[in-house]
């Protein structure tokens, strides 16, 4: 086995996976606190990417002002988001959930491509991005600093659910909304806390893979890859969506790396049903699933 | 069920049409649907044709999703099946087209039931994300398959003949894709009248109670996903004879959630809330381009801007529909018919 490409493929299937894992958080969150499935993930992660990109390049502004009015831009469009579209669905079937979010996901898509047309967009980069080797393998420097960001966001995300007034109350309003509400807390206001904090984690999300890969229409597709990565991982943890990611960012690696045949698009997706027969909770998720 | 109509016998009340109005309106949409072809243009029998395939395709996904309750979010991935086994028979090996649409309903039949096993323990949510599955590791078949799928290029199928006659127009296509969504509409509206379809509808409505009451919920739902899987093969067949050409575009990601927006606006559990919403999503894109082009004059900028106000008119009309009509275009069919029923004595 040729050791140098097995380090390289790991390096970058490590990164990719964070990525993913950075994708998939918010998604994890949404579900954690609502019990909705966001189908349209991936294109909050595209309006996180164009709107730094409108914020640096269009308007201007120093890439720190730029990050962080991309932030608010996508609380306010989190909190709208759950008032005018998730609101009016509270208690309606699964399956009006899962079409809101989609029809949602085409809206978003169409608002993207009118305002900025359907190509990608070159993008100055905000944060170096010169190959750095480590042990023979070279890696851009963007990617580790991806990796450093996503793990500080994780870490803190798992300790605000655990420790942290307000994480405590969202995991109560996922158990038992009217327990939750019995107990003086405002669902409407843990929804909308959900929705803009998984879109402010989007755009972070988003603002990376801006620099990585370059903002353009497909980072739309981390709205599905993030599918095995929820569902290995569990779809309402976040140390199952590190997990969850990290391994898929191998799979996809080393199956694209060692097979290659574009097999890497659609091993996630076998391992995802192979999950779902097996252990559909998934390897860090509550064991509540109903089974039939 | 209507209001104000009392029957006195069995017969009576079990049969299909039960009341003049509704004898009246079948006529009339049948002199409809005869008198058309004869007057129409080719643009609107194009129209016409793509409205009966997604009729035929949307009645099969609502018989899974809408009475069975099984949501699939497949749907390409099956016209994929469909359409590639018919135009694969018929292009290579010279099968009759109407028997290589036959075997691609049977083989899209089989394939439904094989990526429907997972239903077998998994439900809504999980559900659908093992179907979104499906059609993700069918797609990536049909790209990389190259020896029999052709992989990304198109497979070309030769015009379809009937009788000694050419198959090439769209007059000559309505009659078959028609007739045989009529066929499909008559045998699912059946389907829901025998045992089998009362299985469905209890599954979907209390599972538990279902197989309280003697239901084998594992076998009635294969069997679910195989009936759907055998009109959505259909019209999978019938797009590979139609349009002459396979190519992998047309049965992605996007298709699967068309459908299923189509049984969602048009009406979930409804044979004619699957035609009302097949139309109305395939008239959609049509109409705002059209009225694209007449705006030409005045907005010069509309031609690009045309394709994504398609694409937000689709979102935004499942959004609203799902907020302000979840049961779709059916109920506000429905209700018109109430209130002329009972006019003037309406609330």
């Amino acid at each position: 086995m040729d050791m140098a490409l097995f380090i390289q493929l790991t390096l970058t299937g490590l990164t990719n996976g964070v990525i993913l894992a950075l994708a998939a958080l918010g998604f994890v969150l949404i579900y954690k606190s609502s019990d909705v499935i966001n189908f349209a993930q991936g294109e909050f992660l595209l309006i996180g990417a164009y709107m730094t990109y409108a914020m640096i390049a269009q308007v201007g502004l120093v890439w720190p002002l730029g990050v962080l009015v991309t932030l608010l831009l996508a609380i306010g469009l989190g909190i709208i988001v759950e008032r005018f579209v998730l609101r009016p669905l509270i208690g309606e079937p699964i399956i009006s959930v899962i079409m809101v979010t989609i029809g949602l996901s085409s809206v978003m898509q169409a608002v993207v491509n009118a305002i900025w047309g359907p190509y990608g967009q070159n993008f100055p980069p905000f944060i170096p991005s010169e190959p750095i080797s480590i042990l023979g393998a070279t890696i851009n420097a963007d990617r580790l600093w991806a990796t450093a960001i996503a793990v500080i966001l994780l870490a803190f995300f798992t300790y605000f659910f655990r420790l942290s007034k307000e994480g405590i109350a969202m995991r109560a309003v996922a158990d038992d909304q009217q327990a939750s509400l019995s107990m003086g807390i405002s669902v409407k206001k843990i929804f909308a806390w959900a929705w803009s904090i998984a879109a402010v984690t989007a755009a972070i999300a988003g603002a990376l893979l801006a620099n990585i890969v370059g903002v353009r229409g497909e980072l739309a597709s981390f709205g599905l890859r993030v599918f095995p990565v929820v569902i290995l991982g569990g779809l309402d943890s976040i140390p199952g969506a590190v997990i969850g990611g990290l391994i898929i960012g191998l799979l996809e690696t080393y199956t694209g790396g060692y097979i290659g045949n574009g097999l890497n698009q659609v091993v996630p997706f076998i391992v995802l049903i192979l999950i779902l027969m097996v252990r559909p909770y998934g390897l860090f998720g509550k064991e509540i699933i109903e089974r039939v | 069920m209507e209001s104000g109509i009392f029957h006195t016998t069995y017969p009576a009340d079990m049969a299909l049409r039960r009341t003049y109005a509704q004898k009246i309106r079948l006529a009339i949409f049948l002199l409809f649907m005869l008198v058309f072809p004869l007057f129409a243009n080719r643009y609107y029998l194009t129209l016409a044709n793509q409205v009966g395939i997604a009729v035929i395709g949307a009645i099969g996904l609502n018989i899974l999703v809408g009475f069975t309750g099984q949501i699939s979010l497949g749907q390409g991935g099956f016209l994929a099946v469909g359409a590639y086994t018919s135009g694969i028979l018929t292009a290579r090996f010279g099968v009759p087209w109407y028997a290589s649409v036959l075997i691609a309903c049977v083989v899209t039949s089989l394939v439904g039931t094989i990526f429907g096993i997972p239903s077998l323990r998994l439900k809504g949510l999980y559900l659908a994300i093992a179907t979104l599955a499906a059609q993700v590791i069918i797609l990536w078949v049909v790209t990389h398959w190259n020896a029999v799928t052709g992989g990304v290029d198109a497979l070309v199928v030769p015009n379809p003949t009937l009788a000694g006659l050419r198959l090439n127009t769209d007059f000559r296509f309505y009659w078959i894709i028609w007739g045989l969504a009529g066929l499909t509409a008559l045998a699912t509206i059946n389907l829901f009248r025998t045992h089998y379809g009362r299985a469905f509808i209890a599954i979907r409505d209390q599972d538990i109670a279902a197989e309280v009451m003697g239901i084998d919920i594992f076998r009635y739902k294969l069997l679910s996903f195989a009936i759907s899987s055998f009109f959505v093969g259909l019209a999978g067949a019938l797009i590979a004879n139609y349009r002459n050409i396979v190519t992998w575009e047309r049965f992605t990601t996007d298709v699967s959630v068309t459908y299923l927006a189509m049984i969602i606006i048009g009406g979930l559990g409804s044979v004619s809330g699957s035609f009302f919403g097949a139309t109305f999503m395939t008239l959609l894109p049509a109409f705002l381009s059209n009225l694209g082009r007449l705006l030409r004059s005045n907005i010069p900028a509309i031609d690009t801007l045309i394709p994504y106000v398609q694409q937000a008119a689709f979102g935004l009309i499942i959004i609203l529909f799902l907020i302000f009509e979840p049961e779709g275009l059916r109920k506000i069919w429905d209700d018109i018919k109430d209130y002329f029923r009972l006019w003037p004595f309406s609330y």
